[in-house]
């Protein structure tokens, strides 16, 4: 298990007591089997899919390539966790009726939002579609 | 050989603004890209989505953005090269570059403008093994003429408008057509599914669901489909067909340019951000999603901007010495090349008596 250092909050105010909002701790396995543990934030309105991207974890270009409109599946993950999801919505259902590698633990990570809900989650991104 | 100023690979919004920049400087171009319409992403993934940070444009639907642009270059009178994919660039004594696509059609010009986005867009292939054995040879991404299915059996994959719509239009054409999708529901235009529903109810669509196609089989052409339905094993079943149509849409690949000898990083082509966007290869400019530099963001206003600027470097390049200076188009209006002129109504001047 790697630790990521946090891209969020490299030089303000996180280890005062002035920040209020917290993050969550997020396990993200990668598309070579390797765990990160990284912080996301859940005050910035990211997504799963943009967390995976600001710490680096697939190559540019593999990944959010649609830039986070359900519309491609670039970003699908494996949910390992039972942590609680937000819903699929029909876009996201129909775009995984038509991707590649799914499971029924399929989610796109882009139309996860970071929630306070997402501590503990532990997702294994999908292969990449080549 | 098409002749042209700037070779622009892409038709995306940059690479149609690229036009308009060029064109106020005199400069002729011409455009290649894969799609069979321009616009790029914004027509191909999301035309009927809003878009709320063009300045200017409180909100522009993308498909109305690219209207817009295409009505802005008009008079500048663009060439095309539209379907076909930039292949091959040979640079030639003069500094110049020959770019052939995949279809042959070649292109001289002194500049080339990279505006190629995510890359050029491919259909996507299903992950089967021993697919790419019978890629056309009984394999076929995409429909080119469908003349070629006539009175043949055809099964067709997918679940959205261009799986529908090839199986309504092969319900005519080929002697058997079946369907196969993974959902029982589709996410096409309303009247494809109910039109879809119509023909298997009229027997003319076989209809397979829930289910995907597992494996391909044959010797040298393709003899037949192993299907899964319900995702479980025990229920496989081999179709023949002299055909198999996967269509899953498409998805952008950096493709042959990234041959080219151009400095990549990050699938992206490095570009000079201090001054022009060029990249390694003089002459040869990156502009808009395609490129990288610090503190790159994809964004549509940034790949305008950055049009802008590179037509500024290529006019030096086409004419070495010549002096030119900035003309706004309030000052100086717009002189297309097909002979007309929009300028601003010279403001009359009377005085009251």
């Amino acid at each position: 298990m790697r630790s990521a250092e946090n891209p969020f909050r490299l030089n303000s105010f996180a280890t005062s007591n002035i920040v209020t909002t917290m993050d969550v701790k997020i396990t993200i396995i990668d598309r070579d089997g390797t765990a990160h543990k990284v912080d996301a934030p859940t005050d910035m309105a990211m997504n799963l899919m943009e967390v995976v991207r600001s710490y680096e974890l697939a190559p540019e270009g593999t990944i959010g390539i649609c830039g986070g409109m359900a519309m491609c599946a670039s970003c699908q993950c494996y949910v390992k966790s039972d942590t609680p999801l937000r819903e699929k919505e029909d876009d996201e259902e129909a775009m995984l009726a038509e991707a590649f590698y799914v499971q029924d633990n399929s989610r796109l990570s882009c139309q996860i939002p970071i929630t306070e809900e997402l501590e503990g989650l532990v997702v294994e991104l999908a292969p990449s579609e080549e | 050989m098409i002749k042209t100023d700037i070779l622009i690979i892409g038709a995306g919004p940059t690479g149609l603004f690229t036009v308009f920049e060029a064109g106020l400087l005199k400069l002729k171009c011409h455009i290649i890209d894969a799609l069979p319409q321009p616009g790029g992403q914004l027509s191909e993934l999301y035309p009927k989505k809003p878009i709320y940070d063009i300045p200017g444009f409180p909100e522009v639907k993308a498909g109305q953005l690219v209207d817009n642009l295409m009505e802005q270059i008009k008079s500048f009178q663009p060439g095309f090269t539209l379907g076909e994919r930039a292949k091959d660039i040979e640079r030639q004594e003069d500094g110049s570059f020959i770019v052939t696509t995949d279809e042959g059609t070649k292109h001289h010009a002194p500049i080339v403008a990279i505006a190629g986005g995510l890359g050029s867009f491919e259909p996507r292939k299903p992950p089967i093994n021993n697919i790419s054995k019978f890629e056309n040879k009984g394999i076929h991404y995409m429909v080119k003429d469908p003349e070629q299915f006539r009175d043949k059996s055809v099964v067709i994959a997918g679940g959205g408008d261009s799986a529908l719509d090839w199986s309504i239009y092969l319900a005519d054409v080929a002697s058997e057509v079946t369907l196969v999708h993974r959902r029982n529901e589709f996410r096409g235009a309303l009247e494809s599914v109910d039109r879809v529903k119509e023909l298997k109810d009229m027997g003319k669509i076989k209809l397979i669901t829930p289910a995907e196609i597992v494996d391909v089989n044959g010797e040298d052409h393709l003899e037949s489909v192993s299907i899964r339905k319900n995702n479980n094993p025990e229920e496989d079943f081999t179709l023949e067909t002299d055909y198999f149509i996967p269509l899953f849409g498409l998805s952008p690949k950096l493709g042959p340019i990234a041959d080219w000898g151009l400095e990549i990083e990050k699938n992206a082509i490095k570009v000079d951000n201090t001054l022009d966007y060029q990249t390694n290869i003089p002459g040869i400019y990156a502009i808009g999603d395609v490129n990288t530099y610090p503190g790159k963001l994809k964004l549509i206003l940034c790949g305008f901007h950055e049009a802008t600027l590179m037509c500024q470097s290529a006019f030096a390049k086409i004419h070495p010495g010549k002096r030119n200076v900035l003309k706004y188009t309030t000052v100086g209006g717009v002189a297309g090349f097909d002979g007309t002129k929009k300028e601003a109504p010279k403001s009359v001047i009377r005085s009251i008596d």
